[in-house]
């Protein structure tokens, strides 16, 4: 069935889809394109794998010494953190605080102190959150690093291959006219009204982008900043960073950005049609929208 | 087009259903990679060499570690692990202020050596401000002063066939079944022979306090702070570091932790 039909119907190509010209079955007005090269599915599937283990060790980790501080290190006999969880035994029995810039909530149950029954205790972020879920500093680092190894192979082999088979210029680059659309794809997704071509929109453009380009390597980067030994080789991190301290808070937020695109992310394909978008991300083919009746006020969108 | 109009409610479902899912997935599936001695953890474990050898390749043997100027020492350092033994061998040096105290040397040098700590102070020494980096998480900076070890291992002329410098330490750090379990530790030769690798004696300008380890600590600066063995009696060079303790070259390395500490 897939030979039928037009490939690549690349909407500047000047001519319709060739299924477009047959009026079947509704299927067959929405032509199947090929939209992801083995390699873009390749390493989606690696990175969600090692970002999950990367997110949960990473609590783990963060759990042995739950405070953020800024800059070359960390505030004992004076105060540098903008972020803390603590517990206390109080007259209402224990309590979980978190104190983010010196004000402090009681997050108890989710943040700070957890648990149920004798597994109540005292953690930043909860045993469901973490890896192991029992605390473990030694297994959550030993996970940790095996995964930023396979992340860091992951995201060279992505960008090499994108340059080479121009993934990354052809769908990735936002062009002027992506930009012109801005306002109008913003309004489009808001109004959970999805355009199903094989080019992305742009907002996926700059939210895919913005990971990849900006997010993933920074989370190497302050990564690294965190290594007593990389900070030898590379000792320019310290300085881009703002210390040792500061690259650890970056890379904690960097982790909560992150967590964000993936919860937006996860709602776009659940609202876009969430078997057509899985399809594409394993098999490579997408069911794109029938094209518009002429003439399109605007070719090529 | 209508199709893929998706209404609100189908929406709000589909939401609740995944992130119901996501919720009842807990991690405790992942608890077995706790496990030590299984073979899915030896694998992943096995990223610390990569991290190690990738290290040994960008880092020059005499790359130095960023040293502070004063006005970093903002507090005093902050000790972890053990920060007062009650052995009672220690606990007799405390009370003799060191003067009984030997540091030796041993294990495969062609000339064992011992030395007081008066006569570490006389030898040529070396001040660094240096960033203490614990494998919890946090750093604190501060200055020490000692004799570089490379110092030491010349003097007691290294046999060409080791490959190690274990340090072993005065403090119990954990009481298990079968007694007191030491604490010790392990580097390879090139951070032995690293510039900053100093047996301290000194800290912000004072003799080591008990807490820091009293009366002589290695510092070894491209690496966390584990690596740096407190209260030290004696170090042995050493071609394995399989008849040390449980074999995996230090207290925490026993426990799971990586031997190569540079991340």
């Amino acid at each position: 069935m897939l030979d039928e039909i037009e490939m690549r119907p690349r909407l500047d190509a000047g001519r319709p889809p060739a299924a477009a010209a047959a009026p079947e079955a509704d299927t067959a007005r929405r032509p199947l394109v090929y939209r992801q090269s083995a390699w873009t599915r390749l390493t989606h599937w690696l990175w969600a794998i090692s970002l999950f283990f990367l997110l949960l060790t990473g609590l783990q980790i963060f759990n042995a010494r739950p405070d953020l501080y800024i800059g070359q290190q960390s505030g004992f006999g004076f105060d540098n953190a903008i972020l803390s969880f603590s517990a206390a035994n109080t007259d209402k029995g224990p309590r979980g605080y978190t104190t983010v810039f010196g004000k402090t909530f009681d997050t108890t149950g989710v943040l700070g102190l957890s648990g149920k029954g004798d597994d109540l205790g005292p953690r930043a972020f909860p045993a469901w959150a973490t890896i192991p879920s029992y605390q473990d500093l030694a297994t959550g680092r030993v996970i940790h690093f095996f995964f930023a190894w396979i992340l860091v192979a992951t995201w060279l082999v992505w960008l090499v291959s994108g340059i080479l088979n121009g993934h990354i210029r052809r769908d990735l680059l936002p062009h002027g006219r992506d930009l012109r659309r801005l306002p109008r794809d913003i309004a489009d997704h808001i109004r959970f009204r999805f355009h199903h071509t094989r080019d992305y929109n742009v907002l996926q453009k700059l939210s895919y982008g913005g990971v990849l380009f900006i997010l993933l390597p920074l989370m190497i980067l302050t990564g690294l900043t965190m290594s007593p030994g990389m900070d030898t080789a590379l000792p320019f991190l310290l300085d881009l960073f703002g210390g040792r301290q500061t690259a650890r808070t970056i890379h904690f937020i960097g982790m909560a950005l992150i967590v964000l695109f993936f919860v937006v992310h996860i709602l776009m394909v659940l609202a876009a049609g969430p078997l057509n978008e899985l399809r594409s991300i394993i098999t490579g083919w997408y069911r794109t929208d029938p094209p518009a009746p002429a003439p399109m006020p605007e070719p090529g969108e | 087009m209508a199709k893929f109009m998706l209404s609100r409610r189908r929406f709000l479902t589909a939401a609740t259903i995944a992130g119901s899912g996501l919720a009842l997935s807990g991690c405790d599936v992942f608890d077995a990679l706790g496990d030590r001695d299984s073979t899915v953890r030896s694998v992943i474990e096995s990223a610390n060499d990569l991290t190690y050898k990738a290290q040994r390749l960008v880092l020059g043997r005499e790359a130095l570690a960023r040293e502070y100027p004063k006005s970093e020492i903002r507090q005093p350092q902050r000790p972890n692990g053990s920060t007062d033994p009650d052995d009672p061998y220690y606990r007799s040096l405390v009370a003799s202020n060191f003067a009984d105290y030997r540091f030796e040397i041993g294990g495969l040098v062609e000339k064992p050596l011992s030395f007081s700590l008066d006569e570490l102070r006389n030898m040529p020494s070396r001040t660094q401000i240096t960033r203490h980096d614990c494998v919890e998480g946090w750093s604190c900076i501060a200055e020490w002063t000692g004799v570089q070890l490379s110092r030491l291992l010349d003097q007691a002329k290294v046999k060409p066939e080791a490959r190690y410098v274990v340090f072993k330490c005065l403090d119990t750090i954990e009481e298990s079944a079968s007694g007191g379990i030491k604490y010790y530790e392990s580097i390879d030769m090139i951070d032995a022979r690293h510039p900053q690798t100093i047996m301290a004696y000194g800290l912000n300008g004072k003799p080591l306090p008990v807490a820091n380890g009293a009366p002589l600590r290695c510092r070894v600066e491209r690496q966390l702070g584990y690596k740096m063995a407190k209260y030290v009696k004696s170090i042995e060079l050493t071609d394995s570091l399989a008849q040390f303790g449980q074999g995996h070259g230090g207290y925490w390395e026993d426990n799971g932790y990586d031997w190569y500490a540079g991340i």
